[in-house]
């Protein structure tokens, strides 16, 4: 099989985009991304989406994305799966351009938050729970994660704080990401203070909801213009995996088996082991989903996954830096274009572009993006070839 | 307004009825057909005592639509005596006094105000702390 390559890349800054429409915030990554590619021209659009329908009153994103882009006559589809959609949707144009059924494939997450606001955003959002058994309650993702982080904390005697260096990590790492949502670092004693949403989640906890797009082009490595320009990164591994709907249905809630099966096996198909993973994109929409990932991945046993964060292991000179661009927590969390962020972001660090935040040497980068507390997770190994 | 879909839920949201596998006896909430527990088919009604110990909780400040009026609230994780667990909100406790481990019993509460001109409104269970006295 020849390589299944990122050819180009685009992404708006996350934020409240107020004046832009979905449409218009879908085009400019677009734009980009197909600039950055050096021309290439799509024969398949990808969309990653949560809740447009529910945010927006519009479906159809396929159509909506193509006619307004400028190209009509390219098949096109949306892929949800909830916070996963981004993940999601990388993996529909992979396997379409690794099948050889598609020569180009342009992905774009895109998510319009601003839309609505306050009550009904949280209404849109926990459409991604059991509707029937979990939001009927008045359960929302926020209160779930707290739910989670509360019982993770009792079983593992996790001191007052003991999250913080999720949030201080991302943040530090968000100060040079000029797309990036939230561009200053903060203090141990910021996250001390912070307003508490749903006991014990603090507002750092929580990844801020809000606008972006991000674009890839993907093609195989043999169809890339002669006069290419950028070093070479190819999708290495691609994987997915569902567990139950409802966190309650899980036998054990405090470990994420989607997050360990989708990442074991997307490790399989490059052949590494963990220690040759040299950063790690979790899907950090709540610092305890971070610490979840983390041990289920592999990186700290069941329960230290807080530990990491502690330790500032997951700096940009930690053993296995994180959210190396600001992560969901500064970045911004774009709903269904996060898993997309992930991979403009893991092809960044890998073309040894990433500036103030380059990890150096970086050959392997792990990108993780969960649907819901893990009810599907989807795990890319992104690779620099050359 | 979804009626239908409340009426369908009725026997689980008024009575906690739920299933329990022929096969491998594993009591299930809410009824799913197929045994999480073994993969058989399970069919067999099953009421729940509605007892169990709280899990998990959390207070919720900022409601979602529908839920606004009685924020803020406790929702729990609760593990039912036979073995399930569910999510549901905890009442007629102070929020400050729930815990881990808290003994619970089910309730029937009213859950959310549609809101409409209509104003169908849904109820189904929540659970208050277990007291060996009548409340």
């Amino acid at each position: 099989m020849t390589d299944v390559v990122i050819a180009g890349i685009g992404q708006t800054e996350v934020g409240e985009h107020w004046e832009i429409s979905l449409r218009d915030l879908a085009l400019d990554a677009i734009q980009d991304a197909l600039k950055d590619s050096g021309g290439l021209k799509p024969q398949a659009l990808f969309v990653g989406n949560m809740l447009a329908p529910n945010l927006s009153n519009q479906a159809h994103l396929g159509a909506l994305i193509t006619d307004y882009a400028g190209l009509t006559g390219i098949e096109a589809i949306t892929v949800e799966a909830a916070g996963a959609s981004g993940g999601a949707a990388l993996r529909q144009g992979y396997l379409a351009i690794a099948s050889g059924m598609v020569d180009v494939a342009l992905i774009v997450g895109i998510e319009k938050f601003t839309d609505k606001i306050g009550a009904d955003v949280d209404e849109a959002l926990a459409t991604a729970s059991d509707s029937d058994f979990e939001a009927v309650q008045g359960m929302t993702p926020a209160s779930q994660a707290a739910l989670l982080m509360k019982r993770y904390m009792h079983e593992n005697d996790v001191p007052a704080n003991g999250f913080a260096g999720f949030a201080l990590t991302a943040h530090a790492n968000g100060v040079a990401n000029k797309y990036a949502m939230f561009r200053k670092a903060i203090k141990p004693e910021t996250y001390a203070k912070a307003e508490m949403v749903s006991d014990p989640l603090n507002m750092f906890d929580i990844a801020p909801n809000a606008d972006g797009a991000a674009a890839l082009l993907l093609t195989r490595r043999d169809l890339l213009p002669r006069d290419y320009k950028h070093p070479l990164v190819k999708i290495a591994g691609s994987a997915a995996s569902s567990d139950t709907l409802a966190l309650h249905d899980r036998k054990d809630m405090l470990y994420f088996d989607t997050a360990q099966i989708s990442a074991g096996k997307a490790m399989k198909q490059v052949g590494i082991v963990l220690d040759q993973i040299n950063f790690f994109e979790y899907h950090d929409a709540f610092s305890i989903y971070a610490a979840l990932q983390l041990e289920a991945v592999g990186f700290a046993i069941k329960g230290k996954g807080w530990k990491l964060a502690a330790d500032n292991a997951i700096g940009l000179k930690g053993k296995i830096p994180c959210a190396t661009m600001g992560g969901m927590k500064a970045r911004g969390f774009a709903g269904g274009a996060a898993g997309v962020y992930q991979a403009v972001e893991a092809a960044i660090q890998l073309r040894g572009s990433a500036g103030a935040n380059q990890i150096a040497g970086a050959k392997f980068g792990l990108i993780q993006s969960l649907g819901g507390p893990a009810s599907t997770a989807v795990s890319h190994i992104i690779q620099a070839l050359d | 307004m979804e009626i239908p879909r409340h009426w369908r839920l009725k026997k689980q949201r008024y009575g906690l009825v739920g299933e329990v596998c022929p096969h491998c006896d594993h009591k299930i909430f809410p009824p799913r057909d197929v045994c999480p527990n073994c993969g058989d088919e399970a069919k067999e009604q099953f009421a729940f005592s509605g007892k169990g110990e709280v899990y998990s909780y959390t207070t919720v400040y900022e409601a979602p639509a529908g839920y606004e009026a009685n924020a803020p609230y406790t929702v729990a994780i609760v593990k039912l005596d036979e073995g399930p667990m569910l999510t549901a909100q905890l009442t007629d406790v102070d929020n400050s006094e729930v815990q881990i481990g808290m003994q619970v019993e089910m309730v029937t509460r009213k859950m959310r105000n549609d809101g409409d001109e209509r104003g169908l409104i849904v109820y189904g269970y929540k659970f208050r702390p277990f007291r060996l006295e009548p409340h």
